[in-house]
């Protein structure tokens, strides 16, 4: 057992935060660190700054722009980028679909997308949710049907993320329906501005507009955008959810939050000692957090996860939105106004929105009762 | 960055589990020891010296092994996970770390040497009525003679101990630690309710030899080794806690009620996952603050690691301990069966050295002092 950084993993990590803090603009960093909301030529900016570096994708295969990096050096990059107020590379690019083309992909597909999924030429939205599947998602209806050398896609999906900023959606269709249900199951990616393909903003308690709905009527989509073969699209889903190891805890966003939170409410917390001992409490489990995060790290060198990976999302995000809530606490009445406004108060402006929007995070990637159920079935064996 | 065993402490742990683990394995035989006087195994103590886990963290020269804290912290774990009644973490790592941190070579050699071999068990008389948790002494004095006079309370195995550490309040103010042997002292012994033995004693101008230097205040001494008994409880708890949830996803799976196994209720899986959770957070940081120590982290650090250990272990613990007993059903009310002792002892450690509250109250003080928790810089936790 050591606890210190080897010197190798050490340098590694002054060079991480070197340059996060010297070649990511100033501007998107400090939009970060105050808790407004990053326009989408920020978002593409950061990713291509990083990119340049390459830092966006170094999980991906080498040849197409990963770095072969241990477990433990991508959990170090994934810290100290959150650290240094850096945008985490849009997710449905670099950890979702990426991988999945890499991996599943024609040589076609992966010369066609992989470098413009990397460099963020190509923003790609998420079409995996429809009303009726959520957290049961092999429950999805949108279909397609095979039409001469096209998929004929009709259906709804939602809760489709910043898919107003998207240029192709990766989604999931069913293309049997007369069997088990994940067994029709197919991938397509398919260019939103394809005819009959219609996003629809839904809005959101925090007054946000993040996600959509996206309709499809007739879309016409070429086969060879069809990832992998025909109906093993769930071998596909299964990989693009479980792939991810390193990450799924949003441990050093909420570290910063919290330390924010400390330095602005320097005068609240100094009077109160029910404040100290709730963010002492906070700092503690946010901790252990951390501690499992690095442990699982540095354990998963093989093939198989360390058992302990399934608590991070359940705790991680339970954490965020604890860290959320005692913001709008500190805050009090400061944060009743809706979000846009006096810079000196953009903060505690934005909590309130900030706290309800972040209610998403116990349900998106699993709802925390999904984690609950793989803790006791998959690891406890209940 | 290692948290795993290397192959040296893989065997010693297998060496503990095959020893002390098989010798309480059966129940039952672990109730009739704690039953009756001196309420441990003393042919399990001799063969615990045989194998050299009684001199662990003393030096060659002081006639012990020279191991580091990963490894007593082994031996604490493997003692938690059956709940050995013997005083390894009372005698060993308290009393023997004070003598090992304050003796002179000559005591050094003939108290450690003798509980090494475990020729003599050790108890440090510290806690007074009245007063909880710190290192200092406050009622029980030590006059110009070297004679003590007060009550100490609580001091385990204090009636059985051959040899007492008592801390005392020296003529010129602060706190000096003293050796009283030959059965000093008027000792009133006492079972624990999780099967273990304490006393009161009284000292009436009872002689006793300084420990160290003579009218030496060792105060910050004091509060070290409780900082790493803190820690070594720790490990004793996450032992515990460990049997604790197997013993509840056995029975789980093999308790029938309405017909099925309890696992058929999904009420029950989800509380499992949740007491899987704290057990893993707290595998985490109690390994984190075992390695603060093997280090070689400040005074401060230490501290820090040790309140933390402890806040975190607290909380989890009584999650645990009453989650166990809850999700048994009625079976745990009863002594006959082990789950409720495993609670019980929970319980004592949470209060041997500071409980949740007391160690948020050593840590909000330091809040502001930095912004966020780097555990991997033990220098800077300081």
């Amino acid at each position: 057992m050591q606890l210190a950084l080897s010197a190798e993993d050490q340098e590694f990590r002054e060079e991480m935060r070197s340059y996060f803090t010297t070649k990511i603009s100033e501007d998107i960093r400090k939009t970060v660190a105050e808790g407004r909301e990053l326009t989408r030529e920020q978002i593409v900016q950061s990713m291509q700054e990083l990119n340049a570096g390459g830092l966006a994708v170094p999980h991906w295969p080498v040849e197409w722009g990963g770095r072969g990096w241990t477990e433990l050096q991508r959990h170090i990059w994934h810290e100290e980028m959150q650290a240094a107020c850096v945008p985490v590379p849009l997710a449905f690019n670099a950890s979702m679909i990426g991988p999945v083309i890499a991996e599943f992909g024609t040589q076609e597909q992966k010369e066609e997308f992989l470098p413009k999924t990397a460099n963020l030429d190509i923003w790609w939205s998420q079409g995996f949710s429809e009303p009726d599947a959520g957290s049961d998602l092999a429950g999805l209806r949108t279909s397609a049907v095979l039409d001469g050398d096209h998929w004929v896609v009709n259906g709804q999906k939602t809760w489709t993320t910043l898919g107003q900023y998207g240029d192709w959606i990766f989604t999931l269709v069913r293309t049997d329906p007369d069997v088990k249900k994940q067994a029709g199951i197919s991938m397509l990616l398919i260019d939103m501005k394809s005819e009959g393909l219609e996003v629809r903003p839904i809005e959101l308690i925090d007054g946000g507009h993040e996600v959509n709905e996206v309709w499809f009527t007739d879309v016409r989509v070429p086969v060879k955008n069809m990832v992998g073969e025909v109906n093993s699209g769930w071998t596909q889903a299964k990989f693009l959810l479980g792939n991810e190891r390193v990450g799924v805890a949003p441990v050093g966003q909420t570290k910063r939050v919290l330390a924010r939170a400390k330095e602005l409410a320097a005068a609240t917390i100094a009077d109160d000692p029910l404040f100290r001992a709730r963010i002492v409490e906070l700092e503690n489990e946010l901790l252990a957090l951390e501690l499992t995060a690095l442990r699982v790290a540095a354990h998963s060198a093989g093939s198989e996860p360390h058992p302990a990976s399934s608590v991070l999302k359940l705790k991680g995000t339970e954490l965020q939105q604890a860290v959320s809530e005692l913001v709008i606490d500190l805050g009090g009445p400061a944060t009743l106004a809706s979000g846009e406004g006096d810079a000196t108060l953009d903060w505690y402006r934005r909590s309130t929105p900030t706290y309800l929007n972040l209610r998403k995070a116990s349900i998106y990637g699993g709802s925390n009762e999904i984690q609950r159920q793989i803790i006791s079935r998959g690891i406890l064996g209940l | 960055m290692d948290f795993s065993y290397d192959d040296e402490q893989t065997a010693l742990r297998d060496a503990v589990r095959g020893l002390v683990g098989k010798a309480y394995a059966d129940w039952e035989h672990r109730r009739q020891t704690a039953k009756e006087d001196p309420g441990f195994d003393e042919k399990l103590w001799t063969q615990m010296a045989e194998m050299g886990l009684l001199g662990l963290p003393f030096s060659e020269d002081d006639g012990g092994v020279g191991a580091g804290p990963v490894e007593i912290g082994i031996v604490c774990r493997e003692i938690g996970r059956v709940l050995a009644p013997e005083p390894f973490l009372g005698s060993v790592v308290y009393a023997g770390g004070l003598v090992s941190a304050v003796g002179t070579p000559e005591q050094r050699q003939e108290i450690l040497g003798s509980l090494a071999g475990g020729e003599s068990v050790l108890a440090f008389a510290h806690d007074e009525p009245g007063h909880r948790w710190g290192p200092s002494a406050h009622d029980v004095t030590v006059d110009a003679e070297g004679r003590l006079t007060g009550v100490k309370d609580g001091v385990l195995h204090g009636a059985r101990a051959d040899v007492l550490i008592v801390s005392a309040v020296l003529p010129e103010g602060g706190t000096g630690l003293f050796v009283v042997t030959d059965g000093g002292g008027e000792r009133e012994g006492y079972s624990t309710y999780d099967g273990g033995r304490a006393a009161r004693i009284t000292f009436d101008a009872t002689p006793a030899v300084p420990l160290g230097a003579a009218a030496a205040d060792v105060t910050s001494s004091i509060a070290t080794v409780q900082d790493i008994t803190r820690i070594m409880a720790a490990n004793q708890a996450l032992g515990v806690m460990q049997t604790q949830l197997k013993a509840t996803v056995d029975y789980l799976k093999s308790r029938k009620q309405f017909g099925v196994t309890l696992n058929n209720f999904q009420a029950l899986n989800f509380r499992a996952a949740d007491m899987y959770t704290s057990q893993e957070l707290t595998h985490s940081l109690v390994d984190w603050a075992t390695m603060v120590v093997a280090d070689g982290g400040s005074q401060q650090a230490i501290a820090d690691a040790a309140a933390r250990a402890g806040l975190q272990v607290s909380r989890a613990g009584r999650h645990i301990g009453q989650e166990a007993i809850q999700l048994h059903g009625g079976i745990a009310m009863t002594a006959e069966y082990n789950v409720g002792a495993f609670t019980a002892h929970l319980t004592a450690l949470d209060h041997l050295l500071g409980d949740a509250g007391h160690h948020i109250r050593s840590l909000e003080g330091g809040l502001t002092a930095y912004a966020a928790i780097d555990p991997l810089d033990v220098a800077a936790s300081a």
